[in-house]
């Protein structure tokens, strides 16, 4: 039986490969470790789609919690607190995205590779014209920035052009 | 129970098989969830919220052209059957109809109803916008539910961030809030034990699979529903590439199988597909689950030109009316699992023998 690299307690059943400062390597994890490092197995997966990697978010805060006793935070538009997010996989509304901030964010990074939407833009109802002009400005400058990143220089070439446009 | 006449066509538009590869693919869905601004989201609303946004939503929608005629539904004033008919026919989501089987909301939810459109009022998000089509047609579906969501956001404020795009009561929905799938038959994969490695690939690539209800619904008859993972990073243009690529891809996979079968095992794969076609049109009592599994097998056989004389039409037509709540709603009253069989058997024989009949007319 080989035991967990972490706890060398329990029997290692997850074998994990990472690449580390380019070097190729191999640890085996038992279960439990493997679901607090937030490592998704199929038996993770099932449960809930979100489920591992809210129990990742969860250890997180939790630490923070205890490093900072009851400062985790509530919203104020609708009294949940991370915990409650955690319970139900549910936001309460639109202010929790800024609410819990950091921690949001990272799972957005996980659950979709981004934290950026970059899809169609809204304006409510009576929003001033000088203000949709702004902001789709700040956003064709933000669409710019990564379509460099990523390399997809022919997007980037366009919105270069549109940009120029506006400015 | 509910008057099927008055569904604006059903909800069945599908069924005619009239887009692009309807052999394979049944349907296309693309839906956008929605929030209205400066409101709890669905779980955390009080009874008093929930009727002021149902109230807003239905004002709005009043006068917009793409729902101004819409048909609303009040699943929580429907018959238990009649909402698992809805279901059946993919207008409502199991926790809309009260069917689901947690923290099921119960009260103020809408279900508005036009021509190619269905819209969920207070699900888990306040809107789920829907349009579903035959065939594979995310373009067409877009434009449909993108112009019902232009014309409601400028009516009612929408929960819109400036980084993380529109705001969804899951994150998994946030950014586009945009979910698109299609329903897809790929009875070859399966036949050739390839489906596990393809659905596998699939996950890696950003896409999900599920079964013939959607999500934690099991797969029957190969049918399979392939949808988006991700909704934020990428813009819906970006999604539905990505999505109509990988779909026609696994149309060649599956293509691809088939012939093989044709190749290698033709003789084994025509006793499949008539053995099929044998038992439904002789059949005296079918499950739901046998039938579904015989429907597939029919189905191949059509596509590959195996079975002459049998149209998709009626293979969709099959498939949808032969759910449970539909042949309740057929006979008029709850039947007991038995005479259900029973009926269910009638109702595919009598189809098969008028479609034949009108084959050989033809």
């Amino acid at each position: 039986m080989t035991l967990c690299s972490y706890c060398h307690e329990r029997e290692g059943v997850i074998k994990l490969t990472q690449i580390v400062g380019g070097q190729v390597e191999t640890v085996q994890l038992c279960a439990q470790c493997a679901a607090e490092k937030g490592i998704q197995t199929p038996a993770t997966m099932e449960d809930t789609p979100i489920g591992g990697l809210l129990a990742a978010l969860s250890l997180e805060t939790e630490v923070a919690a205890s490093d900072a006793t009851a400062e985790s935070p509530v919203c104020p538009g609708c009294g949940g607190s991370l915990q409650d997010f955690r319970e139900s996989g549910r936001l309460g509304c639109g202010q929790c995205y800024d609410t819990f901030g950091e921690p949001l964010r990272e799972l957005l990074r996980r659950l979709h590779g981004s934290a950026h939407h970059t899809g169609k833009a809204y304006h409510a109802p009576g929003t001033p014209a000088r203000e949709i002009e702004a902001e789709s400005i700040d956003r064709l400058r933000e669409r710019l920035k990564r379509a460099i990143e990523q390399e997809q220089f022919e997007l980037a070439a366009e919105l270069r052009d549109r940009l120029k446009e506006r400015e | 129970m509910i008057d099927l006449d008055l569904l604006p066509d059903g909800g069945l538009g599908w069924l005619e098989a009239s887009g692009p590869a309807s052999h394979l693919v049944l349907s296309t869905r693309v839906r956008l969830a929605r929030n209205l601004a400066d409101r709890r989201f669905g779980a955390r609303m009080d009874a008093a919220e929930r009727r002021e946004v149902l109230d807003q939503v239905i004002q709005a929608a009043g006068t917009t052209t793409g729902l101004g005629h819409a048909l609303v539904v009040r699943p929580d004033q429907l018959e238990e059957w009649d909402n698992r008919l809805l279901l059946e026919r993919h207008l409502i989501s199991r926790e809309l109809a009260g069917l689901g089987d947690r923290n099921s909301i119960t009260t103020t939810r809408a279900l508005l109803l036009q021509n190619r459109a269905a819209v969920m009022v207070n699900e888990e998000d306040h809107l789920r916008l829907q349009v579903l089509a035959s065939g594979v047609d995310f373009g067409a579906c877009w434009r449909e539910v993108e112009g019902l969501d232009t014309e409601l956001g400028q009516r009612l404020a929408f929960a819109f961030h400036s980084a993380f795009g529109y705001l969804t009561s899951c994150p998994t929905n946030v950014g586009t809030g945009l979910r698109a799938s299609v329903l897809i038959h790929l009875p070859g994969l399966v036949l050739t034990k390839e489906i596990n490695k393809t659905l596998h690939g699939l996950t890696k690539i950003g896409l999900t699979y599920r079964g013939l209800y959607g999500e934690g619904s099991e797969v029957v008859g190969n049918f399979f529903q392939l949808s988006n993972q991700t909704t934020l990073g990428k813009s819906e243009g970006e999604l539905l590439e990505h999505l109509g690529t990988i779909v026609q891809h696994v149309i060649g996979v599956e293509e691809r199988a088939r012939q093989v079968l044709l190749r290698d095992a033709p003789a084994v794969l025509e006793d499949k597909c008539w053995r099929a076609f044998g038992l439904l049109r002789y059949a005296r009592s079918l499950s739901f689950e046998e039938t579904m599994n015989l429907l597939s097998g029919v189905r191949l056989g059509v596509s590959l030109k195996v079975i002459p004389n049998v149209g998709m039409y009626a293979l969709n037509k099959l498939l949808v009316f032969s759910q449970p709540a539909h042949l309740n709603a057929k006979a008029g009253r709850l039947l007991d699992e038995e005479e259900m069989a029973i009926r269910r058997a009638e109702f595919v024989r009598w189809t098969l023998e008028e479609e034949v009949r009108r084959g050989q007319g033809a």
